[in-house]
């Protein structure tokens, strides 16, 4: 959306240009820029004012389709993982689940959950597991030493380590052997007013990301008027991530 | 007593340790003499860096520790202190008007850093070229 | 009690040198796998993204227990006031310095990045039983050297008593923070658990007496130094009684856990559904714990030597395998994220039993790390006074009487 630069034909520019931008952005994909009331800039530093979220809802997801994961390893570099399955990295993966008593089948994906009371950080020794004040829980790979700490106590299995050197580096998701990681809810993005890859792959718009503080977001307004739930609510950890449809 | 009297007195076992002793040092201080080049340090795209020469020289460590902390912990992307823009501004390229990477010793932070033979270990996970603009990234 | 004499051994015989040199290799063959270790990343190893911790930890948290556990036989005698065990102290303390180096030598070189040793030495997260237990390990050398030079200058000897309770307290400090690492993770169903801390406090007096009744029989008989009956039977009922603590908590623990619905698959896959449980009840129970009580208290076994060093052996192999089941198998189990499904299909192995194999490597480091602690025994005793030049049961024992 490129602003106009003729003052003479600004208003009439400037209303096309939002009517067609409306019109893209319902086309596209709804919730691809975040529209947050006052977008943070690069020198501002996040605060607790805004708490990013995940909605999932469930009945939208697909068996056997893994767009979320591609997306994912793709944007942030993990798509080129060698190696036998158990070693590689996961930072979303999908999961087919069938209901024991039920027999009802159901298919999601679940990654790091953005914990409000994340049991990683507390356990990790260093203070490189920490929640940012925006609620994005992340790996600071300067001060991991790799203990793996973080891993056992990570109730949704969210962590992963890098068990072999990194070949090709991200521009904008630094990563490499010897320490954890895992979905950083695309912060590189998020920090630029746009929504995480998975958000924006999923064909079926089962994923909605947003300020779940700001009571005017999409994500707000759907989880006060729909069911939806956390996973292992029991262990308190109050993810940011909530599920609809199982 | 003068030394080679000393040395004299001394059991057989000693001798043995003083010689091997004298031996190292004197293999050990042979690298003076070595022609070390001076490192050359390739020019860099534009009039001048963003801080004086001879201050990041010094001091180009905390800047990078500290802007760091301030993206990863609170988010601030600015670009003046930030790793992307020195690889911009710092790029060198080959022959074939390829770019380096740290694999080569050509790249900009090797040519002191190998000289000064201080390990880095930045891009073991930060990419040490330029972000190419082809990338079909969400930025 | 005569007074005892304390002296450096010769250090020269055939059997020394044979262990001195053989430690050595196997300390130096297990500092190049950590390096191949760390130069190739772990994917080298048999640990992977589904079981972090493997056999390295298994090896160093053994190690560390034990050296917690080591040092009792110094505590009662200084803070105890027991005065029969003050001979054997000063070793006590150096076999608690020594397998904690060692211990702690394997897990730092496990590390994904061992390089930034420092950084986990700058930067404490004190909400982190890690972080405690950084402290309290380095803490720990420092207060058992100061209170072995308590022990080892006359003039200091009647400090002896104060640092050793500093020492016993931080002692039981530490071993809670160990056990505390699996106790204060909620998300893993094997582990959270309080009992832990006190699980491990005994399994320490257990593993560190059990070595030290090895060490110390081994340092006598190869040195030609006499030791009596008396000695190795105190000793000996000791350890009978901590075997039995060990068993009495690890009871509790699954009695527990098995009273709740919500561990009933925990519990039947480490007591009769995997390979653990085999492990469990031949190596932990019935060669680990059974058979060394009979050994030790039976009238056929308990007054013959050889039985209290089997005993002493086979505790020592119960307790590697009692962490092996605590370390690996509480990871195998996977995590119920979404208790009323069976999982179809991930591609991260949700819902399935994670399997582990060791490998070569991460045991030649667990064996370098035990090594590590060999040799800093074998060097101490051979240049500093810390065994008594006797323990035979005249000079030991206060109750002596000359039968004969």
């Amino acid at each position: 959306m490129t602003q106009a630069k003729d003052l003479s034909d600004n208003s009439r520019r400037k209303f096309i240009g939002i009517a067609a931008g409306v019109a893209g952005s319902a086309l596209i994909a709804p919730g691809v820029f975040l529209n947050q009331v006052k977008a943070k800039t690069d020198s501002d530093a996040v605060t607790n004012k805004v708490r990013w979220g995940m909605l999932i809802d469930t009945n939208k997801c697909q068996k056997g389709c893994d767009d979320c994961v591609n997306a994912c390893a793709k944007e942030n570099g993990w798509a080129h993982e060698t190696g036998p399955e158990e070693v590689k990295v996961q930072w979303i993966r999908k999961l087919d689940l069938k209901n024991k008593s039920t027999g009802r089948e159901v298919s999601l994906p679940v990654m790091c959950q953005h914990c409000e009371n994340p049991p990683c950080v507390d356990v990790c020794p260093t203070g490189a597991s920490f929640k940012r004040d925006d609620g994005i829980v992340l790996v600071d790979k300067h001060t991991c030493i790799g203990c793996r700490y973080c891993m056992m106590a990570c109730p949704y299995k969210a962590r992963s380590f890098v068990h072999s050197p990194v070949e090709n580096h991200d521009d904008y998701m630094p990563r490499g052997m010897g320490v954890v990681e895992s979905c950083t809810f695309c912060v590189h993005l998020v920090d630029k007013d746009k929504s995480p890859a998975c958000v924006t792959s999923c064909k079926e718009n089962a994923l909605t990301f947003g300020d779940l503080n700001d009571k005017q977001s999409d994500i707000s307004k759907r989880v006060a008027k729909e069911a939806s739930r956390q996973i292992r609510a029991d262990l308190r950890t109050n993810p940011g991530v909530r599920y609809q449809g199982v | 007593m003068n030394p080679v009297a000393f040395f004299r007195s001394l059991s057989m076992t000693s001798k043995l340790g003083v010689a091997f002793a004298v031996i190292l040092l004197l293999i050990m201080v042979t690298p003076i003499f070595a022609e070390v080049p001076k490192p050359h340090i390739p020019t860099a795209k534009g009039d001048q860096c963003v801080e004086e020469t001879e201050f990041m020289r010094r001091n180009h460590m905390d800047l990078l520790k500290h802007k760091r902390d301030l993206t990863m912990r609170n988010g601030i992307r600015t670009k003046k202190h930030s790793l992307h823009s020195c690889l911009d501004c710092h790029a060198v390229f080959d022959k074939q008007q390829k770019v380096v990477s740290i694999k080569d010793d050509r790249h900009f932070c090797n040519s002191c850093h190998v000289y000064a033979s201080v390990s880095i270990d930045c891009f073991d996970c930060h990419s040490s070229t330029p972000i190419a603009k082809d990338k079909n990234s969400g930025i | 009690m005569k007074n005892v004499v304390y002296q450096e051994i010769e250090g020269k015989s055939q059997i020394y040198i044979k262990f001195f040199i053989g430690l050595a290799i196997t300390l130096t063959v297990g500092l190049l796998s950590a390096y191949y270790m760390e130069h190739n990343g772990h994917i080298v190893t048999g640990m992977n993204n589904q079981i972090v911790w493997g056999l390295p930890h298994v090896f160093a948290i053994f190690l560390i227990v034990a050296a917690s556990g080591a040092l009792n036989i110094a505590s009662i005698a200084s803070v105890f006031g027991k005065t029969s065990y003050k001979p054997l102290a000063p070793l006590s303390g150096l076999l608690a310095i020594s397998l904690l180096l060692g211990g702690l030598t394997i897990l730092v070189l496990d590390l994904g990045r061992p390089d930034r040793l420092i950084v986990a030495m700058t930067n404490y997260n004190f909400k982190s039983i890690f972080a405690w237990n950084i402290i309290l390990y380095n803490g720990f050398l420092v207060i058992v050297a100061a209170y072995l030079w308590m022990m080892m200058e006359k003039r200091f000897n009647k400090y002896s008593h104060h640092v050793g309770l500093v020492a016993f307290v931080w002692r039981l400090i530490l071993t809670t923070g160990t056990g505390s690492i699996f106790g204060f993770l909620v998300a893993r169903e094997a582990y959270d658990a309080a009992v832990l801390a006190p699980m491990f406090i005994v399994m320490s007096f257990s593993f560190g007496l059990a070595i030290f009744i090895l060490v110390l029989y081994g340092a006598y008989h190869w040195t030609g130094r006499p030791i009596g009956n008396y000695t190795i039977r105190k000793l000996k009922n000791l350890l009978g009684v901590f075997v039995a603590g060990v068993v009495l908590l690890v009871m509790i623990f699954h009695i527990t856990n098995l009273y709740a619905a919500e561990h009933g698959s925990v519990e039947e896959f480490m007591l009769s559904g995997s390979g653990y449980a085999v492990l469990f009840w031949l190596f932990q129970i019935l060669l680990g714990s059974v058979l060394p009580l009979i050994f030790f208290y039976h009238p056929n076994f308990c007054c013959q030597i050889k039985y209290t060093l089997y005993g002493a052996g086979l505790v020592i192999l119960g307790g590697m395998t009692q962490v092996y089941i605590i370390v690996i198998g509480g990871q195998a189990f996977p995590l119920q994220l979404f208790p009323e499904y069976d999982v179809i299909s991930s591609s991260f192995f949700d819902g399935q039993i994670a399997s582990y194999t060791p490998t070569l490597p991460e045991l030649l480091l667990g064996i370098g790390g035990v090594s590590l602690a060999g040799l800093i025994v074998l060097i101490a005793v051979k240049i500093l006074k810390f065994l008594p030049n006797s323990l035979a049961d005249k000079d030991i024992n206060p109750h002596y009487k000359a039968v004969e």
